[in-house]
Parts: structure tokens; sequence; C-alpha cells
């Protein structure tokens, strides 16, 4: 009995994982396929790859992301940052809980209402005031930056609330000002939840197709909606090849990060016992 | 130096703003105690949030030297007042002097007063010997005089060779310590302790006590502590301050607290204490007597009253440990009642009989362990209780 | 002097409530401006007309003869009503949020179960595991999936293979591939908050079921089930609001017979540039989600995804 269940659990891990990486693996695997056809392996190849890096069009497109991802997150993490410490260290003033509501209801807005709202209100501004005056990375900016920091917000906010105050009242206490103590004390206190939201900010930007579609303009074609239309023209190796690169950046940077705070973990409890 | 200039003796009247009816017993403080100058002062200091009250309009005099301990229990506004002297909050109304500064509306940043955090607050991820250097650091002291501070300091809490670790790699005791050192570097006008002991286990709490107190003395720091825990206000304190609901209502040395109660909140506070309600029958100027109901003697005071009585109605309290218990009827003619042994609580250097009077009422009543245990009364045993009239205390509130 | 000093108090006070709520403002500001007011232009172009003119849509207010003219154009609502094609889509993206956010429930509930029964020192791995693909491109998640379902696609040529099937099964752009697409994409989603959940349960309460004589499969339906009912939940909104308003996966695997609101709305809007229509849409969106967003809130769901 014991063992059924046992034996359950493990077919239930051993399914859902298959289920999760079996179609990348496929896909990473026709990446080196010589073939132009996805079905039939011809033999091994990196054509595709040397393909992609001749393709100036999306090695533009690229570029143009990272850009706006490393901005969105690095803006994002700033603002986020700013309103976890209204939402969770300020006493309440009048608006608190609109306020509060306002910054996390982006979380769960669908991309295609973000996007059309902020497409509306961009051609809105511009007809009022003339700015923005055309549509492109700086629009594609402001949309990331909105809702990537409400991602940040509430990853910041949730370390912040179970962050000790009297940490920053101790670093008061003994005569630093309030700018001294941020520096000194809380934000090396909070590096992980900035780190996590920082990362995910930027993967959130660069992943963006639905909000970048609407909010966008010409010259200004981000890595996704560049994938997106070479993905409606059909399958096609190059695809695969780019999606080779992305998905092992990730898992590598993913990976890194991961045993970066297991291992800080493991040794402070390591010391925590030894002692 | 400038203790001598500050020494007004217009503050030098120590306010132990007793109602107390007794007569004051004699004055057992420190020497010296009056003729040190006041240091810290509040002044009519009251907070609200909203429509509750915290602190309703205390006022308090702290004296250069003194470990003042505020005793209360939860919610009796101590930590507020902490807060207040550190700068967390801001009074509602009062002020707040330190040196005659008003320091009131001094950011924490910017007082020459450091606290103790009962969690300790150690800045996780700094060394030892960072956390103590964080203050001096502040204050933009060449590193060389930083370095030498903190090692006299650790040396001071017997720290030194710890100096390397994270706080978390310290035992409850060793934390505090590092904690003392951190608030005592930048040498405070005040120091604040916040229940100092809260965060120890029962065993640690007595050994760190006389520690803390040894090095608080060492340094010769005024000190400032809040603590709900009276053993600890007794033994590490030589002045205390009963809180109650944000009022400061008694303030005297431990003796004064313990044997000259001016509230019944005082003395239900302060050990545990037997309560007679009475009327006072006769009047004079060295004694008073006093009709109890469940006593069927007077109760006689060995001392006259001061203030005067809006009713004849009061309150006699009796420590148990001032009875006597007999198996004799006593020969006196006051102070004392007849029972029989409800319960015995043995408590290995002396036992706590529970002596149940005629109407109900139980007393008790202290009874050292000294003789055979066969000679002692027993369970059921009818006994007397007498206790001197001059031990018992009259409380009007 | 008593008076000019709780003046000069209250000066203090006041600049340093300025301060704070200048700061507070910079992100109150933004939200104001890129969330909150784009939705009061959302409403207002709603009630306009589409038009060949630049921006596509006629103005809402106009000046003639120093009379100020507002028209509110009702059409675009009266069509959502009239028109089968927009009642039947939001009809049938509710269903298919509902029967994935199902399907994804019954999948992902396993998984987090066997995850949070694993040993401890390998929870973090795995949750990481299963985070992992959902950090990589949405995109290139669908894509994966377009060349396993194609007609001439892996999966059909291992099936016939095999020998299961003769003729291939058409799968991609009919809503089973829509089913295999969001379950694909959205399940880490609903295992997350459920792992979160599950590995709350103190062990003891299982121990003490069984202990009391409880089966496991009854101590599994009677105390682990209950008491992660918030970790369902919240897995189920993850769930259920996004696909409403999902637009990439009926687009790139569904077919002529999958319609989704999200996705009509995007071709109203890039197909059809009929804006005003898109922002009708956009709001009855918006008040269809209110429901589930409002519930969401309250449960305060988001703290389940980032316990860990």
């Amino acid at each position: 009995m014991q063992q059924f269940f046992i034996n359950l659990r493990r077919s239930y891990l051993i399914l859902g994982f298959v289920f999760l990486y079996l179609p990348i693996i496929i896909l990473i695997g026709y990446s080196f396929n010589a073939s132009r056809m996805v079905n039939v392996w011809t033999g091994f190849s990196t054509r595709w790859y040397a393909e992609l890096f001749n393709n100036r069009e999306l090695l533009n497109a690229v570029w143009m992301s990272v850009r706006i991802a490393f901005s969105t997150a690095t803006v994002a993490v700033i603002l986020g940052c700013i309103t976890s410490y209204v939402l969770i260290r300020y006493r309440s003033f009048r608006g608190k809980a609109f306020f509060s509501s306002m910054v996390t209801a982006p979380l769960v807005m669908p991309d295609v209402i973000l996007g059309v709202s902020l497409l509306l209100m961009f051609v809105f501004l511009n007809q009022a005031t003339g700015w923005p005056e055309t549509r492109g990375s700086l629009t594609v900016w402001l949309a990331h930056v909105t809702f990537c920091t409400s991602y940040s917000a509430v990853i910041i906010s949730s370390r912040l609330q179970e962050m000790d105050k009297t940490l920053e009242d101790a670093a008061m206490d003994l005569g630093a000002g309030p700018l001294k103590t941020f520096i000194f004390i809380t934000m090396p206190l909070m590096f992980s939840a900035l780190a996590a939201a920082w990362l995910l900010s930027f993967t959130l930007s660069l992943d963006d197709v639905v909000i970048a579609s609407f909010v966008t303009g010409p010259g200004a074609t981000t890595l996704p909606i560049a994938i997106l239309s070479s993905i409606k023209q059909g399958v096609s190796p190059q695809i695969n090849a780019l999606a080779t690169l992305i998905i092992l950046g990730v898992s590598a940077i993913t990976l890194v990060a991961w045993f970066f705070v297991r291992r800080s973990n493991l040794n402070s409890t390591h010391k925590g016992i030894t002692q | 130096m400038a203790e001598v200039s500050n020494n007004q003796n217009r503050h030098n009247a120590m306010q132990t703003q007793g109602h107390s009816l007794n007569k004051s017993l004699p004055e057992i403080r420190k020497n010296g105690h009056k003729s040190r100058p006041v240091i810290l002062r509040m002044e009519k200091v009251c907070k609200y949030y909203g429509s509750h009250t915290v602190l309703d309009d205390v006022t308090l005099n702290i004296r250069k030297g003194d470990i003042f301990a505020l005793l209360g229990g939860s919610g009796a506004g101590k930590s507020t007042l902490l807060k207040i002297l550190a700068g967390f909050e801001q009074p509602s109304s009062g002020r707040v002097y330190l040196d005659d500064e008003d320091i009131t509306s001094l950011p924490p940043f910017k007082r020459p007063i450091n606290m103790m955090f009962q969690s300790y607050a150690l800045f996780p991820h700094m060394t030892v010997e960072k956390n103590i250097a964080f203050g001096l650091k502040q204050d933009k002291l060449p590193a060389k005089e930083i370095k030498s501070r903190v090692e006299e300091l650790l040396g001071l809490v017997h720290m030194e060779k710890y100096a390397k670790r994270k706080p978390h790699q310290l035992s409850g005791g060793q934390q505090q310590r590092v904690a003392l050192a951190r608030s005592l570097a930048k040498r405070p006008k005040i120091l604040l302790l916040d229940e100092p002991m809260g965060a120890l286990d029962k065993q640690l709490r007595s050994k760190m006590r006389l520690e803390v107190v040894d090095i608080i003395e060492k340094v010769g720091v005024t000190c400032l502590m809040v603590t709900h825990d009276q053993e600890e206000a007794m033994t590490m304190a030589d002045h205390i301050g009963i809180m109650h609901h944000g009022c400061v209502i008694q303030q005297g040395t431990p003796i004064d607290i313990y044997e000259a109660p001016n509230s019944l909140i005082t003395a239900r506070f302060i050990g545990s204490v037997n309560i007679f309600e009475g009327n006072i029958t006769s009047q004079a100027a060295d004694h008073v007597v006093i009709e109890s109901n469940p006593l069927p003697t007077k109760i006689y005071i060995g001392h006259g009253i001061t203030a005067a009585l809006e009713s004849t109605k009061v309150w006699v309290a009796v420590r148990p440990e001032k009875i006597e218990l007999t198996k004799e009827k006593p020969i006196a003619e006051y102070n004392w009642a007849q029972g029989i042994v409800d319960d015995i609580a043995y408590l290995g250097a002396h036992s706590v009989y529970h002596v149940k009077l005629p109407n109900g009422m139980i007393v008790l009543c202290n009874v050292a362990n000294t003789a055979r245990s066969a000679e002692r009364p027993t369970w059921e045993d009818p006994v007397y209780i007498h206790w001197e009239p001059n031990v018992n205390m009259v409380l009007n509130s | 002097m008593n008076t000019s000093s709780s003046t000069e108090k209250k000066i203090k006070s006041r600049l340093k409530g300025t301060g704070y709520f200048a700061l507070a403002g910079i992100p109150a500001v933004w939200f104001l401006l890129f969330f909150l007011i784009p939705f009061i232009i959302v409403l207002k172009i709603s009630f306009s007309e589409a038009d060949f003119s630049i921006p596509p849509y006629t103005p809402l207010t106009q000046y003639a003869e120093h009379i100020l003219n507002i028209t509110l154009n009702f059409t675009n609502y009266l069509s959502l009503l009239s028109d089968n094609i927009y009642l039947y889509a939001f009809i049938s993206s509710i269903k298919l949020a509902l029967f994935s956010t199902v399907l994804c429930f019954l999948i992902g509930y396993p998984v987090a179960w066997a995850i949070s029964c694993t040993r401890q020192s390998l929870h973090g791995l795995l949750i990481m595991l299963i985070m992992l693909p959902s950090w990589t491109s949405f995109l290139i998640r669908i894509y994966a999936w377009m060349n396993l379902l194609s007609v001439n696609g892996l999966l059909n040529s291992f099936l016939m293979k095999i020998g299961i099937i003769k003729e291939p099964l058409i799968i991609l752009n009919t809503n089973y591939a829509v089913y295999i697409g969001i379950i694909y994409c959205y399940l880490p989603y609903m295992i997350l908050p459920v792992y979160n959940s599950l590995r709350s349960i103190p062990h003891t309460l299982t121990e003490a079921a069984k202990d009391l004589g409880a089966r496991p499969a009854k101590a599994f339906f009677k105390i682990t089930l209950p008491l992660s009912k918030r970790g369902i939940f919240a897995g189920a909104f993850l769930v259920f609001i996004p696909v409403i308003g999902e637009v990439m996966i009926p687009q790139l695997l569904g077919g002529s017979q999958t319609l989704m609101i999200g996705n009509v709305l995007w071709q109203t809007f890039f197909n059809s540039n009929d804006w005003p229509m898109a922002a009708a849409l956009a709001i009855m969106m918006l008040i269809i989600l209110m429901v589930p967003i409002r519930l969401f809130n309250r449960m305060k769901a988001t703290e389940e995804l980032i316990r860990e």
C-alpha cells in the first residue's frame, strides 16, 4: 500500500516534467536539424544558427528588446521599492487602499486590455499635448514599466513586510538618517527580493508581445513581435535556433541564481548548527 | 563639569507623587541620589491614537546615573514612552528635555540617546564588530578611533573572541551582550533598555540581569528600562516607576514600592498581598483603628495617616510574609483572626498557607520551612493568623 | 515662546509630510497616468464611432457655433448584444477558461502534491524546474506545440509509425490544440500556489488522522485537500483570469471555430481597425472580470504565489 502511493507520486512527477519539458527538448533538438522540414531528421547541422546570426532584422529586434527590458527592469525596481515603502512603512493615509489596489491591479489585468487602454491613452496624449510624438520604444518602455512595477512592488513589499522594522529603527537610533538607513540596512537585507524583482521584470519585458504590439510604432520591432510575425508565416528552423538560445540563456541564469541562493542558505544553516 | 552647572535645585525634588496615607518609611536610597542632577525630564507628556489615550500626562524626572525601571503590564504605555524618548514617536502634547534642552521634535538619529531593543535588532548582514562600529561610523569618527573603541567595548562585554561572527552564529546571551555594546558605543547620555531580558530563557535571565547591571554601572551611564517583570525591575533598577493605563502611578526605590505602595494597583502589581476592606472607626495622631468585616478583631495601625479622607472606607494590605501563623490563639487585642488551613503550596524554602476565614475569605501566609514538618499545621487544621501593627499598609484607592 | 516653538514644529512636520508625499506621489502619478486615466479614455472612445480618419474614430465632443455637443454613441454596445459573434466569443471564452482551469487543477494538483511529499531538500529544485519554462518566452512555448501538433508534425508521424493511427489527426487549429496550449502555459501557475499551501500543512495533521484510523486516501480527502483550499482558489484565479483575455494561444493554435474574446478584440483592432468597437469589447471584458478580480484581491492570493 505504502509502496503504491510512493510509485503513484513518482509517476505523477515524471509525467508532469515530461509534459513540461518534452516539447522544449524536441524544439532544441530540431534546431540542429539539417533539413528545413521539421518532422524529418536529416542530420546534425548548425546552419540555422549561422543564418540566425546573419539575420540583421532579428538581431536588431533582440538588441531593442534587451535595451527596453534592461531600462524597464531598473526603473520598475526603483518604483516598486518606493511603492512598497509607501504601502508597508507609511502610516495609513487617506486613499491608501485605493493606491494599493491601483498599483496591484495590472497583475491580474489581461494584456489585451492593458495594451488597448495604453495605446488609446498615448494617442489621446499626442492629440492633446503633442507628446509622445511617435509611438515606438519609448511608449513600449512606459507600458512595460507600468506592469513590471506592479510585479516588483508585490515581491519587494512581501519581503519588506517580513523584515523586522526594528532593524531600521536601530540604525536610526544609532545616528543614521533615513537615506543612510535605507542604503546600509534596508537595501542589503532586501537584496534577494530586489534581484528577483529585477530579473522578473526583465523577463516579463523581454517576453511581452501583446502589449508591445499595441503600443509600438513603426521602426520599433521588439523581439517577440519579430518572432510572432515569423511564426505566423509558418514553422522555421531559424526560430528553433533562436528559441534554443533563449531557453538556454534563461535556464543558465536561473540555475546560477538558484545555486547562489541555495548555497548562501546552506551556509547560514550549517554555521548555525556548528557554532 | 556639565553636571555641576546643570545641577538645578528646583528640579531636585524627586517626586514620589504619593497620595500615600502612610508616614513614609525611612528612605533608603542610593547615597547622594538627591544631589545628582536631573538629566532627563518629561513634562506632561500625552499620547493619543485617535480617541485612545496611551500616555496620560506623564511627568518623569531621571537623575544622572540612575537605573530607572518603568514597570507595567502590557498596554500600560511603557513601550510608547520609550519610543517617544528614542524619537520614533512624537508626543501629542508635552515636552521632553535632555540636559535642559528640548529634544521633543528631534529625530531619533540626532538624539544622544541609544536603545537596546527587545529583539536586539542586530544587523544580520554585519559581523559583531561592524554592528558595534555602526553608530560610530555615522559620527564619521576616524577609523583608528572606531577600531580602538570597538575593541574596548568588545572587552567590556567579554566578546573579543566573537568579533568576526555574524549575529545568527551567537547564542541569545551573546547576542544580548553585542546589542548592549552597540548601544553603549556612542557613549549615549541615556541608555534605553526595552524588555532587556524578554528574549532570553528563564535560566539565562538571572545571570544576565547581574551582568548587564554590572556593565551599566561600570560605564556609569544613566539608564531607563522598560519591563513587565517585577523581579527584573527589583533586581536591576535603583528606582522604579509603576505604569498603569498610561499614567505613572508611583515612583520610588524598590523598597518604597514594595513596603509602601500608594494604591491597590501598585500593591497588587508587586508581589502578592492580602487586602482587607474596612472602615475607620477611630483615628488619632499616632494610630488608627479600622473595622473589617472578615476579621473578628479590629485592625490597629501603628501610625497616623497623613492625607485627608473623603470617606472612612479604606483598604488594608498585608504581605503574606508579614503574617504569623500559629496554632495557639494570639494574646493581642488587634490584628488577628481564626481560620482553617485550606491549601498548602510547598515552595522549598517556605510554604504558602491558604487560610480560609469563617466568611470564606482566603488569606495567604508564608511559613518558613525551618521547623520539622510534623510540627507545622496541615490541611483542615484550625489556625490563627496575626500580624504586628506596623507592618500593614492603609490604602484609599 | 511656547506658540513660536509649536508653529515651528508644525512647519517642520508639514515639510516632512510633503517630503513623504512627494515620494509616494511618483508611483501614484505614474499609475494614475498610465493605468487609471487610460481606462477612462477607453470608456470614452467606446462611445464613439469608427471613422476613416487619424485616429480612426469620431470625436465625442464637438464645438459647433459655440455649443458643446456631446454625442454618446451606443452602437458598439448594442452590436455587442445583438451580434452573435461577440456574444458567442464571450460565452466560449468563459467556457474555455473554466474547462482549462479545471483541467489545470486535475493535472497540477497531483504534481504539486507529489512535490510536497518529496524530501525537503528537493522542493526548491523541483519548484524551480516547474517554473523555469514559464520564464522563457511564452511565444516559443506555443511555437513548440505548433511543431508537435501540425498535420505532418512529430506527434502524428510518431503515432503513425507505431501504427496506432493510419490517417494523421487534425489537432492544430482546433480547440484541442487551444486546450493543450493553455494547460501547458498556465500549469505552473496552478502548481505553485497549490504547492505553497500544501507545504504549510503540518505533517502531524495527516499523521494524526492516520493514527486515528483514517486510511491514506481518506486522510487525503478529509485533511489535505480541504486545507489546501486557499492554494487551489489562488491557482484557479491565476489561470482563469488571464485565460479569459488570452490572445496568442487561440491565434496561433486555434482555428476558425475558436472564438476567444481577447483574440476577437485583437482582430477588431488590428484587422478591422475598429478602435471604438475594440474599446467597447475591452470595457465588457473588464466588467466580466470584475468579479473574479475582486475575489482574487480579497483573498490576497498573490501572497500564495510569492511565499517561496
